[in-house]
């Protein structure tokens, strides 16, 4: 590694000492507390404000804190209380359900199929890529908004449209259709950044790849599924991680619509309802929070391991 | 998947590519004319709703109400664009932005950097365990943080002149330090990475010369690392800018909203002018659409440092 490299280079003090010892001598006193310091600060942080707040929240998951009164210890009760008789949960699951299986089963594969079309040495590659990729840096908030112009009962274009200005959708008012308005809206966003992730990813191919399987007679199709597909392994998994990361975390569109209610709730908005809400029961929001956060921890392990697993080639 | 790990590296291989397309181009084939015209019409598709936006954001309200958004305009004008500024206060919005995503953005950076060059470069203990740390921490869902922040918030107690509340709660530096604790994992994670393509000799040779930790920081390494900081700056500030959340819960005060939680303050109380929204969003939209026009390649290639890493 790069630090014994370092250490035969500098002046060796004595060949007796232990290593421990000469490669800490490599630091001087200024060495180790700028280390320290700039280290320290920013682990802190991330101790304090991430990890720190995760499990306290673990921990009043299992009260009935509201704020005010110190916390009493009511065990499983809120966990049983959010399955049983929490009426919006189960709606919450559902919607935060479809939401991953619409980005999974359509906006990803979508985008992959962008990608392989825009890597086959078409001319304006750059101008597709761009405006497939544009809404990524949008707002959530700002695309519910532009949600409201398209959506809109009275005036909105799709309405017109479809024809139907006599007789409109309520697209976004109707809880048994609105949430489906709001995932296209969603799919919109998550399409370009699978697309890009990809994109750079068959960029990466080795060419003699192909080169090679089409000598070997295979057809376009048989090349990509046989032969390229599995070399993204790697990215296959990233975009699943941030496939399901981005359908858990799901919050910011359907708050800018009408803050979560009447056929939109969403695990995330649950949340927030209960605990910046009058309600402010902190116990039972955390309870909720910690699902949530329990369903996310298998795939960030599997993108951990797939990271550091690189890390180790 | 192992000759892509830097962003330069990959541009190569891009003009490469490019080269080699011209090089050897086809006559065009049907298949192709067809590609185009999906690629075109998926193109325009995609492209829609946001024309639809600036269009309505560009017409009256009584025009629009009266014949729809999809129709022809009678009457254009930028008034809605002024009457944000004035009548919403867009330009304060956009300055409490500002006040949160500069600091935000060039601490991250700063922390980051440092923490992946000092893991890059020493044997520090565990740092296999930091590195989990902060990359784990980045995708956790930031509502189980949401609680106990916003109780530590209210406790801790910040001189009047930092905090008109009294405590971190409803001040700037309560979002901006979540904000740096947040990123800092993804930018510790990616830049980690990258540094390690950076040839170790480089900082050999600067500890030959007698430079201190900080001196083969600052001279050697950040130098080097500018095509990874500048894409990660882009990527960061739309997200930092994008946020919503996090003002959203830790800000109290309506005026010190940033622009994103702000865009709901264009809505009034009894009656909601679309276009009015509309043109709000419109400008909400425009430092991030300007900034990914502008700066694509270091766009596109931040994304793709994280994820593609080689």
């Amino acid at each position: 590694m790069t630090s014994t490299q370092v250490s035969a280079q500098a002046p060796a003090p004595q060949a007796s000492v232990a290593r421990r010892r000469r490669r800490l001598s490599r630091f001087t006193r200024r060495d180790i507390i700028i280390l320290a310091v700039l280290i320290g600060l920013p682990v802190l942080l991330d101790i304090a404000l991430i990890w720190g707040t995760t499990l306290t929240s673990i921990g009043l998951s299992f009260t009935d804190y509201n704020g005010f009164s110190s916390p009493q210890l009511v065990g499983l009760h809120n966990y049983h209380e959010i399955v049983t008789i929490y009426e919006p949960f189960w709606r919450a699951v559902r919607n935060n359900l479809l939401w991953l299986a619409t980005l999974g089963v359509f906006a990803t594969p979508l985008g992959l199929l962008l990608a392989v079309l825009l890597d086959k040495r078409i001319r304006f590659t750059r101008v597709y890529q761009s405006i497939f990729y544009m809404p990524v840096v949008l707002s959530l908030a700002v695309v519910g908004f532009i949600a409201q112009l398209v959506y809109s009962r009275d005036y909105g274009a799709l309405n017109s449209l479809l024809g139907r200005t006599a007789d409109p959708i309520d697209f976004l008012g109707d809880p048994s259709i609105n949430i489906w308005a709001i995932l296209a809206a969603a799919a919109w966003r998550h399409v370009g950044y699978v697309m890009i992730l990809y994109l750079a990813g068959l960029k990466s191919v080795d060419p003699a790849l192909k080169e090679a399987a089409t000598i070997d007679g295979a057809n376009e199709r048989q090349t990509f599924f046989r032969v390229i597909f599995p070399t993204l392994r790697p990215i296959n998994i990233i975009v699943l991680v941030i496939t399901v990361i981005e359908a858990l975390r799901a919050f910011d569109i359907v708050y800018a619509v009408n803050s979560g209610r009447n056929g939109l709730e969403l695990l995330s908005v649950l949340v927030t309802a209960n605990i910046v809400g009058e309600a402010s029961r902190i116990g039972f929001g955390s309870a909720i929070a910690v699902i949530l956060l329990v369903t996310s921890l298998g795939f960030v392990i599997a993108y951990l391991t797939q990271i550091l697993r690189e890390d180790r080639r | 998947m192992t000759t892509t790990t830097s962003a330069a590296a990959r541009d190569v291989i891009d003009r490469r590519r490019d080269a080699t397309g011209k090089a050897n181009r086809r006559p065009v084939r049907p298949a192709r004319i067809l590609l185009y015209i999906v690629l075109t019409i998926v193109a325009l598709g995609w492209l829609a709703p946001l024309l639809l936006a600036v269009y309505a954001s560009l017409r009256p309200y009584q025009e629009t109400a009266k014949y729809g958004y999809m129709s022809l305009p009678h009457h254009l004008s930028f008034k809605y664009y002024s009457q944000a500024f004035s009548q919403g206060g867009m330009g304060k919005y956009f300055l409490n932005t500002l006040i949160i995503t500069a600091p935000a953005l060039v601490l991250t950076l700063f922390f980051a950097s440092f923490v992946a060059f000092a893991l890059a470069r020493f044997k520090i203990p565990g740092r296999k365990f930091l590195l989990i740390l902060f990359t784990a921490g980045n995708l956790l869902p930031p509502q189980v943080m949401v609680t106990p922040l916003y109780t530590l918030y209210t406790k801790i107690p910040l001189p009047y002149w930092l905090s008109e509340s009294g405590t971190v709660y409803d001040s700037y530096l309560g979002v901006i330090a979540i904000h740096v604790a947040f990123q800092t994992g993804f930018c510790v994670f990616v830049l980690y990475n990258y540094m390690q393509t950076i040839p170790s000799e480089l900082t050999e040779a600067a500890v030959v010369d007698g430079a201190g930790v900080w001196r083969q920081y600052w001279r050697v390494i950040l130098p080097l690392a500018r095509p990874a900081l500048g894409a990660l700056a882009t990527l960061e500030f739309t997200w930092i800018y994008n946020d919503f959340l996090w003002a959203l819960v830790f800000m109290s005060t309506g005026d010190k909203l940033p622009i994103t939680s702000a865009l709901n303050n264009l809505r009034g109380q009894f009656f909601t002018d679309y276009n009015l929204l509309a043109a709000g969003s419109v400008l909400v939209a425009l430092p991030t659409l300007i900034v990914f026009f502008a700066l694509q390649r270091q766009f596109v290639s931040g994304l793709t440092l994280g994820a593609n890493k080689g």
